[in-house]
């Protein structure tokens, strides 16, 4: 019971920290680019994707038992950190507009990164663990 | 400056929040429907999705909790990153498995923030009268 206490109020303080993170980055570059593509989001996910593929190396939650940090960072930072749902809006909103291949280049490019990123840092994990 | 720190506040606040709320279905989904398919992460990336395109149409620019919502609860529920990691792990076992899952999870992102800013627009008028 305590230890599941723990990890939601560790899920709690890894979210926190990893909407923050999130809404500084992805504010930031869409400032810089102009936000109508949805780039912050994208480098967002891109970048949680590939950290989280090396995290599930180097803490291992392969092995059943969950490792002490996973609910932090893993289901916590990272999970909160990137974002399906803002992905899904900049999407329709690019359909709405009537720009078809923006809206198709912006799936397409979120979901082939985001599983490059992740297989990534998965490989980049089994070299230096 | 200091509505700035009240949106981050906001921001983190809804981040904590959405990713317990996410943490709680993932728990319920593997423990309903076993362990197999990461049923709860399809179904909040779902539910958020449907959330943030009802949100960011009922809701007005500037309207109070829009940031909270938008950016802090519906970012921190949904997540990409968990999403990529689960299609790795599936991918192990089948990759059929994996593109049915990764590709299922983007339309059916997609289906409900079209549905969810659908029913958003229908509360405008009421709230304009």
């Amino acid at each position: 019971m305590l230890a599941h206490l723990l990890s939601f109020a560790a899920i709690a303080v890894g979210g926190a920290a990893g909407a923050a993170a999130r809404f500084w980055l992805a504010g930031r570059i869409d400032r810089s680019v102009g936000g109508a593509l949805g780039l912050g989001t994208l480098c967002v996910n891109v970048s949680g994707c590939a950290a989280i593929g090396l995290l599930s190396i180097l803490l291992d939650g392969s092995s059943g038992n969950q490792p002490s940090l996973w609910p932090l960072l893993v289901t916590g930072l990272l999970g909160s950190y990137t974002t399906v749902s803002a992905f899904s809006l900049q999407a329709l909103l690019l359909f709405e507009d009537r720009r078809l291949g923006a809206a198709l280049a912006h799936i397409a490019a979120s979901l082939l990164l985001c599983l490059a990123a992740a297989a990534g840092g998965r490989i980049f994990g089994l070299l230096v663990a | 400056m200091r509505s700035d720190a009240r949106a981050y506040l906001a921001v983190a606040a809804g981040g904590a929040l959405g990713s317990i709320a996410r943490h709680a279905v993932s728990l319920a989904a593997a423990s309903l429907l076993g362990p197999a398919f990461p049923w709860g992460t399809l179904a909040v990336n779902m539910i958020g999705s449907f959330l943030i395109g009802f949100a960011f149409r009922a809701l007005g620019p500037g309207e109070g909790g829009r940031v909270f919502l938008l950016a802090g609860f519906c970012g921190g529920f949904t997540t990409f990153s968990l999403l990529s990691l689960e299609t790795l792990d599936l991918a192990d076992r089948s990759s059929l498995l994996a593109v049915i899952y990764a590709g299922g999870s983007v339309l059916i992102a997609l289906g409900a923030v079209w549905l969810g800013h659908r029913l958003g627009a229908r509360l405008e008028p009421v709230r304009g009268s």
